[in-house]
């Protein structure tokens, strides 16, 4: 890596505008996460979270603006490019591929990278283990828990080798001791592998653990952004969004 | 290479399958003529089910045109022999090439331009029915009088010019579609196998994944379509005629894949067992019915059968069999 790469962002998000035939989606939606950070995305709903994560992963195309993945533009790619650039996702609504195993499941994501399927299933069994489920990797993804799938999701995501990965509401639905554990498991990967993270989510108590940085959406604008802690003082975004929740 | 391919099959699968074999290779010997032929015309249907299956099953791309890859390969390996004297192990070659050809362009429109599901589907039939009107207007492929291969006495083998008796056949079919099993086997024990399976379950998944979509359908559709031109070589030199109506037709290519259909779609025993199960049935069903001069009972019997499938058996007859045989549930 040069020297102006490492300082420049991991993830650069300039002027992203997307429009659905007269609605704006997403409108003017600019940010950047140093390399190894965590950000949270955070915004009501329909506030234009997700469709902002399509646009940096390729499956929808901007109306204007640019996505820079360590300085090098994204937009344009097909998704399976950007994946192999070094972008991993995960779906709001879990896509698991339904007729083969958990441990296949991952490997797909691990063959993004190898054409030995013999290490593609060895790294697979490793993301399961990390994420707890090397128990499940024989079962099909409809016969395991939805908590159980979420895992899947961010281990087929992971297994990718990712250098952002972006998460959406991978702990909706989950108990708080099933967050806690998904928080301890992302900031020990945040560490030890210095993956960039972007989350999208509404659980505030894995927002405020896991993000040194958290941006407001409402009506796909940035209304606000900073630390946890100011994002939370916010007189705009405690009116739209935070205002009547009790944050602890 | 030959552990891989029998890597997690469990040993009761394996004998079977071994049993099954000698007993396919040994039938000749036991069988009247006329068995054989409804042997002969089941592994056909195997083995262009299997082709098929490949698409759908294992890549999730409906085809309801494969005849005309049958017909593609039947009519070109035809057409050169009668034309130029070229035997059909050079033809098959040609036949080859060209089905491939045509099973890409289909895949590039359909693929290119995102076209889904039954609407890839109707692209499918469209060029089938296409290709058979241009095949019915072309006077040098013996037009809608059809194509017919000159033939030796019929005692005599000539493997060189694929002239002999049934049993020549029977064993090239047995080969074949014994081949295209461990080739199917081998295919989705793969890299390949897994993206195609990937694409299958969930489009945007495999993408987001990293699974280049386009690539890995035109390969799907690559060696599904090549598979099916072999199956037209040897079904133009088994039965000497070709008619483009009764060759292209859309009932036809809907008949190719009724057994993959009944067997299973997705595993790899599926449209072996359907083949071997539908069309000694419906042979037997005209056999029984032929004082009573009923139209079409086979084909209503199929339907009949797909409906039943469908109802109660709607992943196929194989995966309930392999369960009773006490398979492993996932052994295909």
């Amino acid at each position: 890596m040069t020297a102006a790469a490492s300082r420049s962002a991991a993830l650069k998000v300039e002027g992203l505008t997307r429009r659905f035939s007269g609605l704006t989606a997403v409108d003017n939606v600019s940010f950047e996460v140093p390399p190894g950070a965590i950000h949270a995305l955070i915004g009501p709903n329909g506030a234009g979270k997700t469709t902002t994560f399509n646009m940096i992963a390729g499956a929808l195309k901007p109306t204007a603006g640019e996505v820079l993945l360590d300085g090098r533009s994204l937009v344009g790619m097909r998704p399976d490019q950007i994946c192999r650039a070094g972008v991993g996702r995960t779906f709001q609504v879990v896509r698991p591929f339904g007729q083969i195993s958990v441990a296949e499941n991952v490997a797909v994501g691990a063959l993004s990278w190898t054409d030995d399927l013999a290490e593609a299933r060895r790294h697979a069994l490793a993301m399961l283990e990390l994420l707890g489920l090397a128990d499940k990797r024989n079962a099909l993804p409809g016969s395991i828990t939805l908590p159980d799938r979420k895992r899947l999701e961010v281990a087929r995501a992971l297994a990718t080798k990712p250098k952002l990965l972006l998460l959406d509401e991978v702990m909706a639905g989950l108990r708080p001791t099933e967050t806690d554990r998904m928080v301890a498991t992302f900031r020990r990967l945040n560490e030890e592998t210095g993956v960039t993270i972007v989350l999208i989510e509404h659980v505030m108590r894995a927002v405020m653990a896991l993000s040194h940085h958290v941006v407001v959406l409402n009506y796909g604008k940035v209304i606000a952004q900073g630390t946890p802690a100011e994002v939370t003082r916010n007189p705009d975004v405690l009116a739209c969004y935070l205002g009547v929740e009790e944050l602890s | 290479m030959i552990r891989r391919l029998t890597d997690g099959l469990p040993r009761r699968a394996l004998a079977l399958l071994l049993l099954f074999a000698v007993v396919m290779a040994l039938a000749p010997f036991f069988v009247s003529d006329y068995v054989l032929s409804v042997l002969i015309i089941s592994l056909y249907f195997a083995f262009v089910g299997q082709a098929w299956n490949l698409m759908l099953g294992f890549a999730g791309q409906l085809s309801l045109g494969h005849a005309l890859f049958v017909g593609i390969g039947a009519y070109t390996s035809a057409a050169l022999f009668t034309h130029f004297g070229i035997d059909p192990w050079v033809g098959v070659v040609a036949a080859v090439a060209l089905s491939t050809l045509m099973g890409c362009i289909i895949g590039y429109l359909g693929f290119r331009f995102s076209i889904r599901g039954v609407y890839f589907a109707l692209l499918t039939i469209a060029f089938a029915e296409f290709t058979g009107i241009m095949v019915d207007n072309s006077a040098w492929l013996g037009g809608s009088a059809g194509l017919f291969l000159p033939v030796k006495n019929a005692g005599s083998i000539d493997l060189l010019n694929l002239r002999g008796p049934p049993t020549l056949f029977y064993y090239l079919i047995l080969i074949l579609t014994g081949g295209a099993l461990v080739l199917c086997r081998f295919l989705l024990n793969s890299k390949l196998g897994l993206y195609w399976q990937a694409i299958r379950d969930d489009q945007e998944a495999a993408e987001a994944a990293g699974v280049p979509l386009f690539r890995y359908k035109m390969i799907a559709v690559a060696i599904s379509s090549a598979l099916t031109g072999v199956a037209g070589v040897w079904y133009a030199f088994y039965y000497n005629n070709l008619f483009p109506e009764s060759t292209f037709a859309t009932g036809r290519s809907v008949e190719l894949i009724l057994g993959a259909v009944v067997g299973g779609v997705g595993t790899l025993f599926g449209p072996i067992l359907g083949a071997l199960i539908l069309t000694p049935l419906g042979e037997l069903l005209t056999a029984l019915t032929s004082g009573l001069q009923i139209d079409g009972i086979k084909t209503f019997f199929w339907g009949f059968c797909v409906v039943a499938i469908v109802l109660f058996r709607p992943s196929g007859v194989w995966p309930w069999l392999a369960g009773l045989l006490k398979l492993d549930g996932r052994a295909r």
